[in-house]
């Protein structure tokens, strides 16, 4: 059996007096798509933004690739991670945001060619062709030289995924990438993570409310409801077939 | 009219003091202001309180005063000599400037949208590296603007130098009147015209600046 790639161990964060991850304990198989879904509030973004080193757990420890990711081993003693350690382990890990978070001073080459070159030191002429490849595969091979504020919505988003791709990672992380979206845009930007999912082997975990595209594209679906996995299971058993009441009651306002 | 030329000639004999002050005190309080408005971001706060500290002390008292400081009492009670009057003008000018700039510096580089550093972490920048290519090239367009007008009234507040006696533009009209008192209005709406004229670049790259910086940022 294949070793989990991410393992999250009675994970708990509060933000002030506020408890909003309970105890998460959660393994992510290389190569797996999860989707997270569940009523605003219940943690989904959470979970994935400790991962990605944006916030940091309060209790409880996340494994990367067999690594502490929050600690580290100082003179015989668990500290808190530094930057330097953080940045070891979270070079494997992407993300695309809700609000797309591109370099507004840059042209979309640019913001896809700027962490390959200055994080990974890698060649530049070489960054430019993968990256105007990767434009390409999103549909964007037009607009290379263009600022993102020429952009539509969907465009951006697009943008955004060709970014985190080009650095390769092993996970790639979203969070809730169409919720910003107009509704004539989200299709677009869905096609482009059907498109990775099917044919790149990292692992995704996606946080939505799209359950049909959660049907469609995740191995795995976790539900997350006041802090903790209420329900896990294929996308099947938990979206079509959960008898867990909360599941359905949240379903139910999907399904109008 | 003929008065007027004469005037200016003789003004103009101070010219030089005046923009060298101004361009030399601007490059100090550029420095000043990006260095300890980085620096009251810093996570050690001693270092943001000694910063601050510089930052009160500069903003709260008068130029003038300051002026005097560096000129009459830090070399009676300390024996230090500052060098000459015009380097003690472009640092009194220079730090007292950096003191208002780097809250323009500070205020900027906070006011870049939060989820800029979140994209730079994502992309596994270090705090170096999001600084250097994600948040100072924002942050920078939004200074200018502000960076412009504090230049604006450094070139106004060179004026003081004639205080300690430096051959300024205002200097060299005020030896003009003392000789010549019926001739006070003219000269010194003529040094008023000296200023302006000066302050035309400034106010029209101030302008440009205000264009550039509403492009190209998130907030």
């Amino acid at each position: 059996m294949t070793k989990p790639i991410v393992e999250y161990k009675d994970v708990h964060k509060s933000f002030g007096d506020v408890e909003v991850l309970k105890g998460i304990d959660l393994d992510i198989f290389p190569a797996e798509k999860i989707a997270v879904i569940g009523p605003s509030g219940s943690g989904k973004t959470t979970i994935i933004r400790m991962l990605m080193t944006l916030e940091e757990p309060t209790d409880g420890d996340i494994i990367v690739d067999g690594k502490n990711l929050w600690k580290m081993e100082k003179n015989g003693k668990m500290v808190e991670a530094d930057e330097k350690h953080l940045r070891e382990i979270r070079g494997d890990i992407g993300m695309v945001f809700q609000h797309f978070n591109l370099f507004p001073h840059m042209t979309i080459l640019e913001n896809c060619m700027t962490a390959p070159i200055h994080v990974k030191g890698e060649n530049k002429k070489e960054v430019k062709q993968r990256s105007i490849d990767m434009l390409e595969r999103v549909g964007l091979g037009d607009k290379i030289n263009n600022y993102p504020s020429q952009l539509s919505g969907g465009q951006k988003q697009r943008v955004a995924m060709a970014r985190a791709l080009v650095m390769r990672p092993k996970i790639m992380l979203f969070d809730e990438v169409t919720s910003a979206l107009d509704p004539e845009l989200v299709g677009e930007v869905l096609e482009v993570i059907r498109d990775i999912a099917k044919n790149d082997d990292m692992a995704m975990v996606l946080v939505t409310h799209e359950m049909d595209f959660a049907l469609d594209v995740a191995d795995k679906v976790l539900f997350l409801d006041d802090g903790v996995i209420a329900e896990q299971g294929s996308a099947s058993d938990v979206i079509e077939h959960s008898e867990n009441p909360r599941v359905q009651e949240f379903l139910s306002r999907f399904r109008g | 009219m003929e008065d007027i030329l004469s005037i200016s000639q003789e003004l103009s004999r101070g010219l030089f003091v005046t923009v060298s002050i101004l361009i030399a005190s601007s490059l100090l309080a550029y420095f000043m202001g990006f260095i300890s408005g980085l620096l009251r971001l810093s996570k050690y706060t001693l270092v943001r309180k000694l910063t601050g500290f510089y930052i009160e002390v500069f903003r709260g008292t008068s130029l003038i005063v300051q002026l005097f400081w560096l000129y009459y009492a830090i070399p009676m009670l300390f024996g230090i000599p500052l060098g000459s009057n015009w380097i003690i003008g472009v640092i009194a000018i220079g730090l007292n400037y950096g003191a208002y700039l780097s809250e323009v510096v500070r205020g900027s580089v906070e006011a870049v949208d939060n989820g800029q550093t979140e994209a730079a972490i994502a992309l596994n920048m270090s705090s170096y590296q999001k600084m250097r290519y994600i948040i100072l090239p924002q942050a920078i367009r939004m200074m200018l603007p502000e960076f412009g007008n504090y230049t604006i009234q450094m070139l106004k507040g060179t004026a003081l130098v004639s205080l300690i006696s430096l051959n300024d533009i205002l200097y060299y009209g005020n030896i003009l009147r003392s000789s010549n008192l019926s001739q006070a209005p003219l000269i010194y709406l003529v040094i008023l015209i000296f200023y302006f004229v000066l302050a035309l670049p400034l106010i029209f790259l101030t302008r440009k600046a205000e264009d550039i910086s509403k492009k190209g940022v998130a907030n």
